[in-house]
Formats: C-alpha cells, structure tokens, sequence
C-alpha cells in the first residue's frame, strides 16, 4: 500500500517536472536554440552572468514586485477571510464572496483593461503624465492575489472550532491575544498556501501587467514580447537558476521546521 | 546550531538571487559621430522607450548594450518597455495610460497613427545623423513628406522550407496549397499577414478595400485549414529547427537564424510577391521629452549603434553607414540584400479604412474557427 | 454585542473597501462597454450579437466543455494524491507541498515552450514511441493535449486546498472510525470526504475559472489551431487591428455570469447548514 502510494506520488511529480527537466537540458545548450540540442556549454549561464543584460534586471523588479504585493494580499487577505467567515447575513456573504471571485472569473485582459482605464481616468483628473507606474501594478498585482488568499484560507477558518476563541478568552485572553494563539496557528497552512500561490501568479502575470505598469518592465512581459523574435536559453538559464535557487531554499525551510518540530515534540514528552 | 545553519543559508540564497540581478557588467563603449552632440545637459531626464521584444541589441555576448552606452553617455535614464504586436502598441499608446518618447511601430500602425494624430513631427535638424539613412527609405508612404519617422529595420516575407521534406525547390506561394504536405504547413497566426499570402498567390493586392476580394482570400485561406499543422508566430523557430514542419513563410532575417542551426533549411521568396516591411522610430504627440527623444533617435543612427542593432536583429538596415560598414558580417547577404531586390516583387501592408478592417477581420474568425 | 460589531467593521472595512474600489469599479467599466455602441450610447446589440454568432458559441460551449474535463480530471488526480500526501510522514508532507509548488514558480512560457518540445512530431515522447517501433502521434493540435495543459497548469491549484483540508481532518476520527469497523475505504467515504468538501469546493472554483477563460495555453498546445473564449476576448482587446471592446466587454460579462450560476449550482450539491463560510457563492 505504502509503496503504491510513493509510485503515484512519483509518478504525478514526473509530470509535473518533465518541462522543468527538459528546461534545464536546454539550457545548456551551446547552440541558439531551445529545440535541438547542440552540444553541452556553459554558454548561456556565462553570458547571464558576465552581460546579466535586461533579463537580470526584469528578474529585479518582478520579485520586488511579487513579494511585496503577495505580502499585502496576504495580509488584506487574511483579515479579510476572518471577516468574511465572522458575517452572520447569507446575503451579504455571498455578495462579498461573488465579489472576491471576480478577478478570478474576469479573464485577465478585462481586468487588465478595465483596470487601466480606472486609472488613467484617475490620472487625467489630477493631470498626472503618467497615469500607470509601480503603484498601480502593484495595485493590480494585490487585487489579483486576493482571491487565492481568501480562498485558501475560509475552508481552513470553515474547519475550525467555532469557539476556539471563546475558550481562549475564558482562559483570560483578549481577543488579540485569542487571534494569535489560538485562531492563526490552525489557519497558517492555508495563510502559506494563499501566500505562495499569490506569489506564484503576480511572478508569472503578463497580460494585466501589459497594461498596468507604466515604464516597469518585469521578466514575463520580456519573455512574452518576444513573439517575432523567439526565446533564447538564456532565459532558460535564468529560470533554471531560479529553480535550483528556490529549491535549495524549500529545503532549507523544510529542515528548519523538523528541528522545531523535534524540539516541540521533545518539550511535549517532558 | 543545525537550523541555525539553514537559516543563515537561507538568507544568503534570498540575498544571493536579489544579487544576482545586479551583476553583468555589459558593454557600453561606443565611438559618436559628433561628441560634442551629446553634451547637452539632461540628467534627472527619464525617456520612455516602447519597442518590440528582442529588438535591440541588448548586450548579450558582450554586443554593444545600447541602452546602457545611450544612458552613459547622455546621463539620460530610459525606461526601456517592449511590447509583442502593432495592434498591442497601438492599443496601450491610445489609452493615453503612459506618455512614451520613442515607439517603434511598423510602417501601416505608423500610417495609422499619423492620420489619427498621434506622431509628433520630428525636427531633423536637430537630428544630424539622418543622412545616413538610405535615399531610398525617404518618403514612403506611411509618411509621404519626412516628417515623422526615422527608419529603423527593414524586412521581407520569404517561403522556408525544409529540404529534406519538400523535395522540389518551391517557387510559389502556391506550395502552401499543396496536399502532399499536409500537416506540415505552418501559417502566420494573425489576420493581416495569413491574408496576404492568400492574397498574393491569387494575385489579389493586399491592401484592397474591395469586399469580394477578401472573400476570395478568405476562401481560399479556409481550402487551407485541413493541411495546415499549425499557425504560430515565434514558435516557427523551433518548429523549423527541429525539422518538425515542412515550411512556413516568415522573415529573411529570421530564416539566416534558423539556417544557422538547421542547414536543411532553404528559403524563397516567391514569384507572385510579397510582404516588406519597415519599422520607423516615432515619437508620439504625448511625448514629455521631445528634444531628448531626438538625441535618442540621433543616437540610435551612430553607425556602431546601429551596427549591433542589425547584427542583432538580423534584418536588413537602412542606415547606409552599416551597409557598408567593413565589420558588418551580413554585407550582401543574398536573402537580406537582394542584388535582384528590383525583380522581387515587393508590398507594403496599408492601413485600411474602418470598414475593411472589421470586415477582414470578422472573416478571419471564420477562418479560424471551426 | 456592540464591541464584536466595531471588531467586525475594523475586520471587513479595509477588504471592503479595497474591492469596492479595485474590483468593483472596474467592473462597472466591462458593464458599461458591454451594454453601449462604439458611440456610447445604450444597446443591447452586443450580447445579441454575442449570442446569435455561430463562431462565439462554437468556441463558448468549447471552453466551457475543455474547462469541465480539466476541472474534473484536476480532481480526479489531485484527490488521490492529497490523500496519499497526507498519509506520508509529516516531514515529507511539507516538502511534497512545496514540490508541487515549485514548477508553478516557473516562467509559463518556458513552461509551455518545454512542453512542445516533449510533444512535437519529432519530440521527445514520439522519438521514445518510434525507437520501440510504434507510430508516432501528432499531440499537438488535438482538443485532448489542450486540457491536458490545462490540467498541468492548474492541478496544483486543485492539490493544495484538499491536502490542506485533508490534513486538518483530526487523526483521532480516523482512528474513532477505525475502531467502530470501517476499513479504509469506509473511513474515506465516510469522514475524509465530507470534512474535506470545502477544501474541493475552493479546488474547483481555482481550477475551473481561469480554466474557462485560459488563453495562453489553448493557443500554445493546439498550435494555433484552436481557439477558446479567452483567445477571443484576448483578441477583441489586444490583437485585432479594430479593437471591439464593446464585444469584448460583453463577452467577459457573459462569461462571468455564466461561471458564477455554474459555482453556484456547485456550492448547491455541497450543503448544507453553512454557518462558518467557506465558497459561498
């Protein structure tokens, strides 16, 4: 049973993986190219890192970007979904729910249109020059994130004892004190899941970035422009080192949170 | 102590990736015409720069990085955004949402832009290095009196095939019809460049306001569809690479890039004629920092500027002091400077009126959805 | 009674206020461009034109139909496997989690560009098919290698909220359940799956919306021969040389309305005396 498990386990992962595979293959490619594999070179890597280029600065502001808005997202959110999971109105829950999935529905050009043309009418009231910059992707990137954090974190707050923080403050919590202790850390699963996959979307948005962000140029709005002209290994190269570097990192933090682990489970025995 | 560890690893990888973004040190040693042009005070300018991805020599194998030697040199900050179709350029500079100083547009959107009044008129004087560009690019259509645009990049739709799949040199466009390599034809996959070829192997002009014309285009396009493998913009590089298609019309300049990995690869262009285009350097009505825009157009036209630029985009310059540049390594190329360019019969896409538009358009949805 | 309600307004306010304004606003927009003529002026031309369009509905019915297999294959995998994520020892759990994560955190072209090359004609899987002497397939281009992108690209959307609610399910029910003469399949059915219902709930909404209105993939995986909804609307704002947002803005409406009855018509068959949230649609 349990080696049948692993075999599926493994087996989805491989899908999961197989283009990941097949990137770092290609990138290092000697030739120009991300088909036929020429002959193995460091050529790409080299070339990231003696001329770095656009890509490495495109590859500074989207993770500035990321993790700022995937941050606030998280924080808005989270509030939010306890709020959302306080209201005692049908109604209004599912109004405010209906409104939270709407990024989601919309497909990403008309938010990334409608959005823009919120703020240039914004902008043309108080005569900006330019009515889009970092702000507003910024702006753009936390509504977008939202949704992903509010949903991952309602079932988790949907299983929780409702009167957790009741018996919390009957042991003489406030209900700060009560939020903290008790509530977040049952929640933290879906606070970190919401957080990773509003990370993921504002790392990879193209199309309402296309039309949010002034003059800031971020990796996915180079990779996707390039459509006369193709894709090169050195973006792969970049994404591969990203990949190793975001690996390395999950394990980390998985080590990490062993040695706590341990360390909570041995207080517990005493 | 061991998570201690971790964590100070940890910190120096999140640390060690933002790094990253800051290394490469690229080329930005360039040689001007005229030094004392550049010399004008414009620190603390931002200019905003709107260009087609990967359409610019980006300092990539330590090519001249244009952006940087342009910023060293003039102490001028350039916000450098790209952008992936004409109608995508068109339909961000319309909202009005940016202010940009330099696009990059080609010849029909400029045609159109210019009508709709959205080009500010260049002073030329204040651009000396025009001269340099070729006689012969003056004066075109999309701007019959020189006023607003600078030439950039010039380019022609050829036929690439693949030897080895298609066993008798084509000749026209008419190899695209042809079932024996069914599955193994790739087509542009947007409206106005798939329509010109139908266009021009039924001898019909591309830039016809006439109804039945496009009828006849779409018709023929949808006679097409069953051998058709696939239609695909940049994927074509690939596709080709790798042998997985038989042909597919695209660029000159591109075909010299995809022979460069698969030697299989041969290209025409063929007798009914074809798509040429030319990209101009613009400078929209909006613009906040008109006479840094031109410094930047000026400088885009130093010949060793535009040198990397054209070995990098592999298309063919209209700037003579690249022609004949002795380092220029596609001088004469056969595909790129045709000595029989005059035989070749050449068509420069229009901008069209309202009602063909939305009329071509409505018909290639019919084309493509079925 | 009146301090839980100010703890309410200072819960809700911010979030509120953030989607009236960053939501809500621009929705007025796409209501607004789908109910007016190029001129601005009122009609209802647009969702008639929408509607009574032979392509639009071809290539409506086809993403809501491409977007209901992906939906569903989605959970059929991700289910299983949140389950036998959530019965490995716990250390291996997270770091299974974040493996899920992690090609998501890759760039989707780069992505979907490594695809094709494994699917090609003379691709990886056909160069594996001819060397054990079988015919090659033509992958790309089919309806099937369409949902299997998308199936690709959202499963971890679908994997992580049921692992999450999953592995909230109190180890002692399992045990309790055991106890009283269920097998494993019996504690399944029994317990995992009613407790881990608003984890599927939130998979689904996840999964299946941006699955109705994908664009990038569809284009990617058929090579261009196949257009779904989001192509379309992508096309009437961005890429044809006469932008129609107008039919573009109905479209989206269209769609949205259509996702939310869909949702709700899911969140029906859930339950149930909803008290503590969850999807509610």
């Amino acid at each position: 049973m349990s080696k049948l498990r692993w075999i599926f386990i493994t087996l989805i992962m491989f899908i999961l993986y197989a283009p990941i595979i097949v990137m770092i293959v290609f990138s290092f490619n000697s030739a120009t190219s991300t088909s036929v594999f020429d002959g193995f070179s460091f050529r790409w890597y080299q070339n990231l890192f003696q001329y770095g280029g656009d890509l490495l600065g495109a590859l500074r502001n989207t993770l500035i970007l990321a993790v700022l808005s995937s941050l606030i997202s998280t924080v808005l959110g989270t509030v939010a979904a306890i709020g959302i999971s306080k209201m005692r109105s049908t109604w209004v829950k599912s109004t405010v729910m209906s409104v939270t999935n709407i990024p989601l529905m919309n497909p990403e050009v008309v938010t990334g249109i409608s959005m823009m043309l919120m703020f240039v009418f914004v902008g043309k009231m108080l005569n900006l020059a330019n009515s889009v910059n970092f702000f507003t992707i910024l702006i753009a990137h936390i509504t977008f994130g939202l949704p992903y954090v509010i949903l991952n974190i309602l079932p988790r707050l949907r299983q929780t004892d409702k009167h957790l923080t009741e018996a919390a403050m009957d042991l003489g919590c406030t209900p700060i004190q009560a939020f903290f202790k008790a509530v977040l850390p049952s929640i933290t699963p879906g606070i970190l899941v919401g957080f990773i996959m509003a990370f993921t979307m504002s790392l990879d948005d193209f199309v309402i970035s296309y039309f949010t962000n002034g003059t800031f140029q971020t990796l996915p709005l180079l990779i996707y422009s390039m459509t006369r002209k193709p894709m090169k290994p050195d973006v792969y190269a970049l994404e591969s080192i990203m990949f190793l570097l975001l690996l390395v990192l999950m394990i980390l933090l998985n080590v990490i949170q062993s040695e706590d682990n341990k360390k909570k489970g041995a207080r517990l025995k005493k | 102590m061991k998570k201690l560890i971790c964590a100070v690893i940890a910190v120096l990888l999140i640390v060690g990736l933002f790094g990253l973004s800051f290394l490469g040190e690229s080329n930005t040693d360039v040689d001007v015409i005229d030094e004392q042009y550049y010399k004008n005070d414009y620190t603390g300018i931002e200019l905003n720069v709107f260009n087609w991805g990967e359409y610019i020599s980006d300092g990539s194998e330590g090519a001249l990085d244009v952006i940087g030697a342009f910023e060293r040199k003039t102490g001028i900050k350039v916000n450098y955004t790209t952008f992936d179709s004409n109608e995508s350029m068109y339909a961000k500079l319309k909202s009005g949402s940016v202010s940009y100083d330099i696009i990059i547009p080609s010849d029909y959107m400029i045609d159109r832009m210019r009508k709709e009044g959205m080009l500010k008129e260049i002073d030329y004087s204040k651009v000396p290095n025009y001269k340099l560009i070729d006689e012969k690019y003056h004066a075109q259509y999309f701007d019959p009196e020189d006023k607003y645009t600078v030439p950039y990049s010039v380019g022609m739709v050829g036929l690439i095939y693949n030897k080895k799949m298609v066993k008798e040199e084509p000749d026209s466009w008419g190899a695209m019809w042809d079932e024996r390599y069914k599955g193994n034809i790739l087509t542009f996959n947007n409206s106005r460049d798939a329509f010109a070829i139908a266009q021009f192997y039924l001898g019909l002009d591309v830039n016809s306001t006439d109804k039945s014309d496009w009828d006849k285009a779409a018709a023929k396009l949808k006679e097409q569809n069953p051998i058709l493998q696939g239609r695909v913009m940049d994927e074509v590089f690939n596709k080709m690479q790798a042998g997985n298609a038989a042909m597919a019309p695209y660029y000159a300049g591109d075909y010299l890039t995809m022979a460069d990995i698969n030697p299989d690869l041969g290209f025409v262009y063929p007798k009914e004629g074809t798509n040429i285009f030319i990209d101009s350097m613009c400078i929209p009505s909006n613009s906040k920092n008109y006479e840094a825009a031109m410094m930047f157009i000026n400088f885009m036209l130093e010949p060793e500027v535009a040198l990397a630029n054209a070995e990098y985009i592999c298309y063919a310059s209209p700037n003579t002091a690249v022609v004949d540049h002795p380092d220029y390594s596609l001088a004469g190329n056969e595909f790129l400077y045709p000595e029989n360019q005059d035989a070749i019969k050449t068509e420069y896409y229009k901008d069209l009126d309202d009602e063909t538009r939305k009329y071509f358009e409505k018909l290639w949805e019919e084309v493509i959805i079925n | 009674m009146n301090k839980t309600k100010s703890g309410q307004v200072v819960l809700n306010a911010p979030y509120l206020l953030w989607s009236a304004i960053f939501i809500v606003v621009p929705l007025l927009f796409v209501v607004y461009y789908a109910f007016t003529t190029a001129n601005g002026s009122f009609t209802f031309n647009n969702i008639i034109n929408f509607f009574t369009n032979e392509q639009y509905m071809t290539v409506f019915w086809r993403s809501m139909l491409y977007a209901v297999w992906a939906t569903v294959i989605s959970l059929v995998i991700a289910y299983p496997f949140s389950y036998c994520m959530s019965k490995v020892n716990a250390s291996s759990q997270r770091m299974l989690m974040l493996l899920v994560m992690l090609p998501m955190l890759m760039n989707l072209v780069v992505r979907t560009y490594s695809w094709q090359q494994i699917l090609e004609k003379n691709g990886l899987v056909n160069t594996l098919l001819e060397s054990i002497g079988l015919e090659p397939i033509q992958f790309l281009g089919n309806a099937g290698v369409i949902i299997f992108g998308m199936v690709y690209n959202y499963l971890p959307f679908m994997i992580l909220p049921i692992y999450s609610s999953i592995s909230k399910v109190d180890k002692s029910l399992l045990e309790a359940s055991n106890d009283l003469g269920c097998n494993t399949f019996g504690t399944i059915q029994k317990v995992i799956l009613p407790l881990s219902i608003p984890g599927v709930l939130s998979g689904i909404t996840m999964v299946f919306v941006p699955c109705v209105s994908t664009f990038y993939i569809s284009r990617q995986f058929s090579d261009g021969n196949i257009k779904m909804i989001g192509d379309v609307i992508e096309d009437k704002f961005y890429r044809s040389s006469v932008p129609d947002y107008n039919i573009g803005a109905t479209i989206s409406l269209v769609l949205m309305l259509i996702i939310l009855i869909s949702l709700a018509v899911v969140n029906k068959f859930s339950d149930d005396d909803d008290q503590t949230g969850g999807v509610v649609i």
